[in-house]
């Protein structure tokens, strides 16, 4: 069964997002995701800076039977992706929650965030 | 190895180059070519004798399964005998040196050919017109649903943006919508494996450009309620396109323009079996009902008084234009006239009628030997769907992997997770082509195998064992690219 | 019943099987009303006998012509190998690779394919082949301005040397994706396209420019400046090239100083007859960053559970059977058996064979059009050099030139009259390895005594 750790807030296209202290927050998919899609080949996220409205693709992953798109969790600004899966996409695979973390937001002024979803409200969204 | 591991520098094949005799002009001929035009590196390309070409290339045909070689039940395909008949003929010497562009009253024979398999096309399909232009199901996708819009603007209805498309569809009907700058929706299907009528209703509208329908679909049934669905689409103002991957299944019994289709293309590759080719070339012709008439891509052969000549912009205004650099696959168009004439207007029929008695029989066998269909209440067409659900459950062997072990025991693997609608599904289409004995033994070969997955189950799931390769890494191919050999010694 | 081995009894054992009396019973799904009884408009069946005497008189009845004909499909010798391998059944029967350990042959094939078009264009690497030189400009211009991330506007500018009906088929291919096409007028003396004539796009945003290369006159344009200043400016290079001219020419990969970008172009000089227009097939190679915007089928290499080397399709993810509606392309054939005889031809000609073919097409042409031009009523159109193709412009209509060539036996080119109205009475030609000596006398010959009535 997947991992799906109660601190984090999750989207029903099977992102999870981190609140980190500094105000912005850490995107990524979910175990559920990674193990729907199996061996991850390939990773692409749109350039820093861009500005995105909650819901706008803003990466890709690819395995060898499937490619995903990955979407804005809420409106923000994107500052910054995961370097590491340029060269090492399999990490999503290992360690979907630490370092196989996507990209970095910064919400905008007024983000509205009360569509996220719970540790809970996901493991039942995926349960059917 | 490779053609390159076996090149050695200065090895020529001088019999296949122009003889010296003929050079004369050679050595002063490049001084008219400035210099900074001129390559001054030699390519990457092997020197080997003809031999060795000849004896690479035939070995490395055996390293393939075909049709000729073995049983090839790849769903969706219709890998059906290709008779030697047509490619011979096809590659007669007054075909192939044919210049595109000779003069039609030097092309009087081609052009008839390809003039009659418009009209014969036309006749099975109940349309009004024919082009043969497009080179591929894909192509054929695009000239059809570029006709829907061509037509739509040309009645003012530009507003109309969206295309729908059953969730069972081939994948290139949503990128071809695309392609076309068109909106997809898509139309859940119903537990009897029929589009659900009631969401159909709920998605036409104002904005509904047409339809893209598969009939027999995917899933290998009938849509039972076709002439339902065209008169919801045609009643809010959409058109309805016929993909023509199936048409195996029908052809001489039920014609695509009398279910109300307003524009089809065939896969000549499939129905009038051109060969595959490992991939092409295929051919892709469209058909349409008097409303898309004008819009044909460009060039029709037509026939006048004075001969058969090529109907171009200037005789088709509206044509939504070219498609290929002069007309289509023409070799592949020569293949189907001489299949559909040695088939004649009963071979056709009977086309649809074995292929359809083949495959209902494959599927009560199999599922007498305890597989499951994935419509089990519905008549199959020209092809079924079994599901390997319950195998991969309590088994731990999935459809890939039966599919993989089937390569082990001489039979082309069946179309596999396509549709995606089915879980571990296995697409199966024998043709009429295949024996008794020869679906006889398709059958014993699956029993094997769901013995063997009882028994062994990762003897089944390393398939396979006895082919010229074990299973493949495809995730380091993806990850590690390699598309292009480099001489090793560079790095 | 043709190509249908069923016994009386096979079909009565099967029916019992399947628990019903009649073949027609199986179709009972299908609502009555639909079903016909006859198919109208079909022949009755034709025995292989009959069908074969009818198509050798198709195919002898117009005669064969000497043909000078290009235009975009030219004649070459073939060597009688090619052809002969190509369509033995497991290539010619066989389907696309899905079964990687299936088809090893193909996919081996496929690899060694893409290693020989990336050398002659010296590109990065290659796909396993579009459907033709027309469409394969079309996806090259869509892939340009899917990979071009730095411009956001879809102009892309297209010479008018670039072959007309590819110019026409990548118009209706991607009119319906907000990409622009602008034409690039040509020089009249020379019949290149200026770098002069790009100045006017100096301030624009542009994702990609196009040149063919030699172009549709057989004229060769000043590459290296043209890509240079695209590339200056942010924009792609799209190649058109004629391969087997990359024996000789220099390849896209090399053009000013950084290489085209994505090159494409028509294989069929490559070992693949004139067939009335086809099959023939596109190929398509582009720079390593690009890899990943390429539609179409790839082929890469890897290892089985042995760690032995095998090859498989991959890239799979690009395209439409996963994609769907987000692909790069909704093709999802390449031209298989079409590329597995041009890569037999390649591996039998060698980097020499093509280059000599190319060499005595090229001082074949120059031959002939020197030799027409000194012809009462003849003049070369354009002053610049040219490889194996050029126009050439009469006094008097083309077509009643071409019409008593024919009657010579001869075809004696392509008319630009209709599509080029401004080269008055102009007329592209194109001589190949396939043209003895004996064979230019004639069309000289011919010529003259028809200028002089």
């Amino acid at each position: 069964m997947s991992n799906i750790p109660e601190e984090l807030k999750y989207t029903e296209t099977h992102e999870w997002i981190r609140s980190n202290s500094d105000g912005t927050l850490t995107v990524g998919i979910t175990d559920h995701a990674q193990q729907a899609l199996g061996d991850l080949v390939f990773v692409e996220v749109n350039a820093a800076g861009e500005t995105l409205s909650a819901g706008d693709a803003c990466a890709v992953v690819e395995s060898v039977k499937a490619a995903s798109d990955v979407y804005c969790p809420v409106a923000a600004e994107l500052l910054e992706s995961n370097g590491a899966l340029e060269d090492a996409p399999e990490l999503i695979n290992s360690d979907p929650y630490g370092d196989g973390w996507l990209f970095k937001i910064k919400p905008a002024d007024g983000a509205d965030t009360s569509s996220l979803l719970n540790a809970g409200a996901y493991a039942d969204s995926i349960a059917e | 190895m490779l053609i390159f591991e076996q090149s050695k520098p200065g090895r020529k094949t001088s019999s296949q180059m122009p003889s010296d005799a003929q050079l004369p002009h050679i050595k002063e001929s490049l001084t008219d070519i400035p210099a900074a035009l001129l390559r001054d590196t030699q390519p990457l390309l092997p020197e080997v004798s003809e031999l060795q070409a000849v004896r690479h290339y035939t070995r490395l045909s055996q390293r393939n399964f075909s049709i000729d070689t073995e049983f090839y039940p790849l769903g969706s395909c219709t890998m059906k005998y290709n008779p030697r008949a047509c490619n011979t003929l096809a590659m007669l010497p007054g075909f192939l040196n044919r210049h595109p562009f000779a003069p039609a009253a030097l092309n009087q024979g081609f052009l008839q050919t390809l003039f009659e398999l418009q009209e014969m096309l036309k006749a099975v399909t109940g349309m009004q017109g024919v082009s043969l232009t497009p080179m591929a199901g894909a192509q054929g996708e695009f000239a059809g649903v570029a006709m829907m819009r061509a037509y739509h603007q040309a009645n003012n209805q530009s507003h109309r943006d969206e295309i729908l498309v059953p969730d069972a569809a081939h994948g290139t009907n949503p990128a071809t919508a695309i392609m076309c700058g068109y909106k997809v929706r898509e139309i859940p299907t119903g537990a009897d494996g029929d589009v659900d009528i009631e969401s159909l209703r709920a998605a036409v509208g104002p904005q509904t450009a047409g339809i893209m329908l598969t009939n027999p679909s995917t899933l290998g049934v009938f849509e039972q309620r076709i002439q339902e669905i065209a008169d919801i689409v045609h009643q809010a103002g959409g058109l309805l396109y016929y993909d023509g991957a199936n048409l195996n299944a029908i052809l001489g019994k039920v014609r695509p323009g009398d279910m109300g289709f307003d524009v089809i293309h065939m896969n000549l590759h499939k129905t009038f079996s051109t060969p595959h080719g490992g991939g092409g070339p295929g051919s892709g012709a469209v058909g349409v009902g008097k409303r898309l008439l004008p819009y044909l891509p460009v060039p029709l052969v037509g026939e006048s008084d004075e001969g058969y000549r090529w109907l171009t912009e200037s005789d088709l205004p509206q044509s939504i234009g070219r498609l290929s650099g002069f007309m289509g696959n023409a070799g592949v168009l020569l293949r189907a006239y001489i299949y559909m004439r040695m088939l004649g207007k009963d071979g056709m029929r009977r086309v649809a009628e074995y292929a359809t008695l083949n495959a209902n029989y494959l599927l009560v066998q199999l599922q007498k030997r305890g597989f499951d269909a994935a419509y089990p209440q519905r008549r199959a067409s020209h092809e079924f769907i079994i599901t390997l659900k319950k195998q991969a459950q309590q088994l731990g062997v999935n459809a890939m992997a039966f599919a993989k072990r089937l390569l082990d025991k001489g039979f082309h693997a069946p179309t596999t997770y396509f549709p995606l609608l089915v879980p571990e599904c296995l697409l199966i289409e024998p043709t009429e082509t295949e024996s008794l004995e020869e679906l006889d033994r398709f059958v014993e070969a699956m029993a094997e195998i769901l013995i063997e997955a009882e028994q062994d189950s990762a003897l089944v799931n390393q398939a396979p064992h006895s082919l010229p390769v074990r299973k493949l890494d495809d995730v380091r191919a993806a990850k590690s690219l390699d598309l292009v050999w480099r001489d090793k010694v560079d790095s | 019943m043709p190509f249908i081995p069923h016994t009386e009894e096979d079909i009565r054992s099967m029916l019992a099987v399947i628990g019903v009396d009649t073949i027609e019973s199986l179709f009972d799904e299908i609502p009555e009303k639909l079903k016909i009884d006859e198919l109208s408009g079909v022949p009755e069946a034709a025995s292989e006998m009959e069908i074969s005497r009818l198509m050798h008189e198709r195919a002898t009845r117009d005669g064969l012509q000497q043909c000078f004909i290009g235009a975009g499909a030219y004649e070459h010798h073939i060597p009688a190998a090619v052809w002969q391998i190509a369509t033995r059944g497991e290539y010619y029967s066989a389907y696309t690779p899905y079964q990687a350990e299936a088809s090893q042959g193909t996919l081996q094939l496929i690899y060694e394919y893409q290693t020989m078009m990336a050398g002659l264009t010296a590109m990065d690497v290659s796909n396993a082949s579009l459907y033709d030189g027309a469409s394969a400009l079309a996806e090259a211009a869509l892939m340009a301005v899917r990979a071009n991330r730095k411009i956001k506007s879809g102009r892309i500018l297209v010479p008018e040397t670039v072959h007309l009906v590819y110019r026409a088929c990548t118009t209706t291919i991607v009119k319906n994706q907000n990409i622009e096409l602008v034409n690039l007028p040509y020089c009249p003396e020379r019949g290149i396209t200026l770098p002069e004539t790009l100045q006017q796009y100096a301030d624009e945003e542009v994702a990609a420019v196009v040149i063919q290369q030699p172009n549709f006159f057989g004229g060769l344009e000043e590459v290296d400046q043209i890509t240079d200043w695209a590339h200056a400016k942010g924009a792609l290079v799209i190649a058109v090239n004629n391969p087997l001219s990359l024996s000789l020419l220099k390849p896209p990969g090399h053009w000013g100083s950084h290489g085209a970008d994505i090159a494409c172009g028509d294989g069929q000089p490559l070992g693949v007859p004139l067939a009335g227009g086809g099959p023939y097939y596109g190929f398509l190679c582009c720079k390593q960053e690009y890899v990943r915007q390429m539609p179409g089928r790839i082929v890469g290499r890897t290892v089985d559970l042995n760690g032995d080397p095998g090859f498989v399709l991959t890239l799979q993810a690009r395209e439409q059977h996963i994609r769907r509606s987000k692909a790069t392309s909704n093709i999802c054939t390449n031209q298989g058996l079409v590329v597995t005889a041009s890569t037999i031809y390649m591996a039998i000609m060698g980097p020499e064979g093509l280059r000599r073919v190319a060499l005595q097409s090229h001082s074949a042409a120059r031959e002939l059009v020197t030799r027409l031009a000194r012809i009462p009523g003849v003049r070369q159109a354009f002053s610049g050099s040219f490889f194996h193709e050029c126009v050439i412009q009469f006094e008097r209509p083309v077509a009643e030139v071409l019409q008593r060539l024919a009657a010579k036996n001869i075809l004696g080119g392509f008319s630009l009259a209709d599509t080029y109205p401004e080269l008055e009475n102009a007329l592209l030609l194109c001589v190949t390895e396939t043209k003895t000596p004996a064979d230019i006398d004639h069309y000289c010959e011919a010529l003259t005594s028809i200028l002089s009535d």
